[in-house]
Order: C-alpha cells, then sequence, then structure tokens
C-alpha cells in the first residue's frame, strides 16, 4: 500500500472538480463555492463513518450527479447566464481598469464629436459649401480612435509621434492641394483617405508589437468586427433620429439643424470611437461575427461568381467595362478578399483542410478569371481614351487586390494539396497590409499634383 | 415508494420555506433535514435543490449571506424574509385545504378496495 499525503490529495481532487464546474457556462463561481461547500459536507460525513478520504470523495461526487444534469438544472433558473453580457455587470475585480478605459472612451468620442463641430468657428460649415467635411471628415474621428487605442496600449512617445505625423500629413494631403470643387482629387480623396487613415489607427492597434504578424491579424480581426458595430450603432441612430424628428414634427417644429447639423455628424464621429471601445470590451467576451457573416457569405458568393462566369461564356460577350463597372469590380474584390481574410482569421492555424477551404479556393480562382476580364477590356479603353485620376486610382486598387488574390490562390492551391501550412496564408496577408497603406496614400498625396489637380 | 415528480415539485416550496422558518440554514443541511423529515423517502438531488434556493431567492422569499464555517470555508446561508414567511403561511393554508379533502376521502390507511369491481366484460 503506497502512503499518500490524504489531504493533499484531496485538496487536488477539490481544485480539479472546481476546473470543471467553472468550465459551465450555467455555473457562476458563487455556484461553484456552493456546491463545493457541499461536497466537502458529503466527503465530511462519509469520512466520519470510516471511509478513506478519497473514496469518500468519489462517493460524494458520484451522488451529486452527473455535471451535465446540475447544469441543466441550474439553466432553468439561471438561463440569463448562457447569454453573455458585455457589461454592466462583470467581476467586481475587474471593474477598476474597466472603468479607467470607459472614462477614455468617453473623453476620446467627446473629443470626436466636439471636434467635428470646431471647423465651424472658424466659417465651415457642416453640409454648406465647399468640400471641406468631404475630404476632412475622417480626420474628425480616427484620431481620436487611434488616441484612445495608443492610450491602453501605453504607447511609447515615438509611436505617439509617428501617429501625429502621419495624421498632419493625411490633413495636409487634404487641404492643401488647390483643387477645385469639380476635380475628380476630390472624391478620390474622400474615399482613399479614410482607409489610408483606418491603417495608421492600425499602428496605433499594434502599438505594443508593431512588427508581429498575429498582432496585424488582431488589427484585421478587429476591423470586421469594429465595422459590424459601427454599422449597429447606425441603425439605432437612425431609428432615434426617426423618432426626434417624428415626435418634433407632430408639433409642427421639424428640428432640422439640430438633426443634420448636430446629431448626425457628432454622432456619426463619436460612435466611431465608441465601436472601437465596444470591440476591445467585449474581445473574448462574445463570439466575433465576422467569421460568422463570412462562413454565411463564401459559398453564396462563390456560387454567383461561378453563374456569372458562365453566363459571361455561355453569352460569348464581352464585359462592358466603364468607370463605373471598374469600381463596382474593385468592390467585388475587396469582398472576396474580405471573405477571404475574415474567415482566416477565425481558423484555427492547425485544423486540416476541409470542404469549406475549397470552397475559398473556388471563390478566389473566379473572383481572379473574372477580374482578368475586367482587366482586359479596361486597359484597351485606356490606350484608347487616355487616363484620369479617377481610372488611374481605380486600376491601381484593382492591381493592388489582384495581387494579394493570385498569390493568396496559389497558396491556398498548396495548402489544400497539402503542401503547404495554412500559418504561410495567414503570414501573407498580415505581411500585405502596407501595400494598401502605400497606394492609398499615393492616391491621396501623388494623383493631384501628377494629373495637375484636375 | 418514491414520491412523483409532479408531487415533489409542489411541495419544494413549502417544504424548503418550512425548514428555513425553523431557523437560518445552508444547502446540504436542507437536504439532510429533508431526508430526515421523510425517513428517506424524499431524495432530492443538489440540481433540484440549490436552483429552488436560488428561485426563492430571486423572488425574494429568502435571502442569502455568506458566511464563513469551520476550517476557513464559504457556506452560503438561508435566511427566510417577511415575504417569506407570508407565502409559507399561503401555502401552509392551501395544503391543509387540499390534505383535509383527502383525509376525508381516505378514511384509513391501506383501505383502497373499489366499491365495485370492474366490470366483467359482459355487455
Amino acid at each position: 500500500m503506497t502512503v499518500t499525503n490524504e489531504p493533499d490529495e484531496l485538496e487536488g481532487q477539490f481544485a480539479q472538480w472546481r476546473d470543471y464546474v467553472r468550465r459551465r457556462p450555467e455555473l457562476a463561481a458563487s455556484d461553484a463555492d456552493e456546491l463545493e461547500d457541499h461536497l466537502r459536507n458529503s466527503v465530511d460525513e462519509l469520512t466520519a463513518i470510516g471511509l478513506r478520504s478519497d473514496e469518500a470523495f468519489l462517493v460524494a461526487v458520484k451522488r451529486m450527479g452527473g455535471l451535465d444534469e446540475l447544469s441543466r438544472e441550474f439553466a432553468r433558473e439561471h438561463s440569463e447566464r448562457l447569454w453573455k453580457q458585455l457589461m454592466f455587470t462583470g467581476d467586481p475585480v475587474k471593474a477598476s481598469p474597466q472603468r479607467r478605459d470607459l472614462a477614455a472612451m468617453l473623453v476620446c468620442a467627446a473629443g470626436a464629436a466636439v471636434s467635428v463641430k470646431a471647423p465651424e468657428l472658424f466659417g465651415q460649415r457642416y453640409e454648406g459649401e465647399g468640400t471641406f467635411y468631404d475630404t476632412n471628415l475622417a480626420l474628425f474621428a480616427l484620431p481620436w480612435l487611434a488616441a484612445f487605442l495608443a492610450w491602453r496600449r501605453r504607447a511609447s512617445i515615438k509611436v505617439y509621434g509617428v501617429l501625429a505625423a502621419l495624421f498632419v500629413l493625411g490633413a495636409v494631403g487634404a487641404n492643401v492641394y488647390p483643387v477645385g470643387d469639380e476635380s475628380q482629387s476630390v472624391a478620390l480623396t474622400a474615399s482613399h483617405l479614410p482607409i489610408a487613415l483606418w491603417l495608421v489607427v492600425g499602428i496605433a492597434y499594434i502599438a505594443d508589437d508593431l512588427r508581429s504578424s498575429r498582432r496585424r491579424m488582431d488589427f484585421i480581426r478587429f476591423s470586421g468586427e469594429w465595422f459590424v458595430y459601427f454599422v449597429l450603432i447606425a441603425l439605432g441612430g437612425g431609428v432615434l433620429i426617426a423618432f426626434l424628428g417624428g415626435t418634433f414634427e407632430a408639433i409642427g417644429r421639424y428640428p432640422e439643424t439640430l438633426i443634420w447639423q448636430w446629431v448626425v455628424p457628432c454622432g456619426a464621429t463619436a460612435a466611431v470611437v465608441v465601436a472601437g471601445w465596444l470591440v476591445e470590451a467585449k474581445q473574448g467576451v462574445i463570439e466575433n461575427i465576422a467569421p460568422v457573416l463570412t462562413r454565411l457569405f463564401t459559398p453564396l458568393f462563390a456560387v454567383a461568381l461561378l453563374a456569372f462566369l458562365v453566363a459571361v461564356g455561355w453569352n460569348g460577350s464581352g464585359i462592358e467595362v466603364d468607370r463605373d463597372t471598374l469600381v463596382m469590380f474593385d468592390l467585388l474584390l475587396a469582398v472576396v478578399l474580405g471573405l477571404l481574410l475574415y474567415s482566416m482569421s477565425a481558423r484555427d492555424p492547425l485544423a486540416p483542410r476541409g470542404t469549406f477551404d475549397f470552397l475559398q479556393l473556388a471563390l478566389v480562382a473566379s473572383a481572379l478569371i473574372i477580374d482578368a476580364l475586367v482587366l482586359y477590356t479596361m486597359t484597351g479603353r485606356i490606350a484608347e481614351y487616355g487616363t484620369t485620376p479617377n481610372n488611374v486610382a481605380a486600376l491601381g486598387e484593382n492591381i493592388v487586390l489582384l495581387v494579394n488574390l493570385a498569390w493568396s490562390a496559389w497558396l491556398l492551391l498548396g495548402f489544400v494539396r497539402r503542401r503547404r501550412a495554412f500559418a504561410v496564408i495567414e503570414r501573407w496577408q498580415t505581411a500585405y497590409l502596407p501595400v494598401y497603406a502605400v497606394w492609398m496614400w499615393a492616391v491621396v498625396l501623388l494623383l493631384p499634383p501628377i494629373f495637375h489637380y484636375r | 415508494m418514491r414520491v412523483t415528480k409532479d408531487l415533489v415539485a409542489a411541495s419544494a416550496t413549502p417544504i424548503v420555506l418550512g425548514i428555513l422558518a425553523e431557523g437560518d440554514s445552508y444547502g446540504y443541511a436542507i437536504l439532510r433535514r429533508i431526508n430526515d423529515l421523510s425517513g428517506g423517502e424524499l431524495d432530492w438531488t443538489e440540481g433540484f435543490l440549490y436552483p429552488l434556493l436560488h428561485r426563492l431567492e430571486r423572488l425574494g422569499h429568502v435571502e442569502a449571506s455568506w458566511q464563513t464555517a469551520g476550517g476557513g470555508r464559504k457556506r452560503k446561508y438561508y435566511r427566510i424574509t417577511e415575504q417569506g414567511i407570508a407565502e409559507l403561511a399561503e401555502q401552509h393554508r392551501q395544503w391543509e385545504t387540499v390534505v383535509d379533502a383527502l383525509k376525508q376521502i381516505w378514511p384509513g390507511a391501506g383501505d383502497f378496495r373499489p366499491l365495485m369491481a370492474p366490470g366483467g366484460g359482459t355487455a
């Protein structure tokens, strides 16, 4: 017979049991305490009638019944526990950093809301003449989000310096060039500067580890979740505005200025920060929704694109391409890339290949073939009519996305043929992020002078 | 003999409130007491008792507090509230009515013989 240190062994068994109990979402920490006390009473009683402590433990656990059944019973009384709550509850122990985050977020959101109205002091009107707000809007919201993230990451002074310099550069690109209101460059800056600045926010996000591929992937996840939260907040805001307008209209006073000059611009810029804070706060609390959406839509998009290819082949006609359709195909490529990225962001890199990987490959391949057709007609058009800022920008985006997707397709093919590890594809995507930044900044800063501010 | 599930469920609240009316107690002791009271016939599981206690707490019939028992153990004690006492009185009244009615139609224990034998199948 081996002599064991019985009390220690018993404590180990209790610790293990607690561990199992705590994994059940239905059973809160206080339930575990209560049940443990119960179990200990049981064990005490059994040892008092002569059982050894390990035997007593086994009998007591057995009497309590299976954890499955126990948690089912608890779930009937505490069904709310199966819905993870994002805030307003939670561990009192963790409350103080949460409160500090909340305070910082409120400061940044208020700053964003105030700053978007500040230019009015200098005669710029939101919803007024001119294009000031078209090109500058992102510059009022994103620096505050970047500030919040950098503060959370305890970024170094150097990172703060880089962030500030890049936002100043963005402000220069949006305001210094002598472009007329009708210039194509205005629309290009309005659409490209926000993306360029979003990637600057990315620098703030990965401030704690700038070179890490994992952190960059986290930023991709953050972007997807941020987008979903922003859309949800925007929907809520729409409902608020509808009622604000409707109720006041009922007393004959439609608050047009209040809604369009104050609620919408201030709310939207503040929502940028709030959405970022939500993603940070709920990380690990709630399932990421972006990967779920990609799972739903990857097969549907794959089928749609394949159907389009079949139709093109059947008709035998080429694709009619003007600038608008080119932009649409750019967006299509961006969507395909998004589908690829977000299913990747949720994938376990060590999981074996499955049907979904084949589906993705089919999706990317059909997108590539369509894009090759589009590019072919587009280059013909440019050769015929010459270049404009718009079609150079659209073409450039197309090439940037095409290169990414083509190489992704190649890597995916290697993966489904078991020649490559999945992590290679992930690294390719994260390493490619600066390329988008370079192109977006080039459109904002270089295209206007090259085309003489047309 | 096993008490049916429906009957256990119906009698659970008055039993627990009744035990707590005798004095503050905790889960394990309540279970032991129920066992003693019923001579082992009422065999409640932990999965039945604790969610019930939590429900009574949510409804405000009992209130709970954590106390340190021997050996530094944390133990959750339950205490019946004013509202719980009122609920117990109400349940008591209802059960009396049921038991009275049952006693009147059941003259003596073990005395169940149908007055008429079921039909022999002749028609």
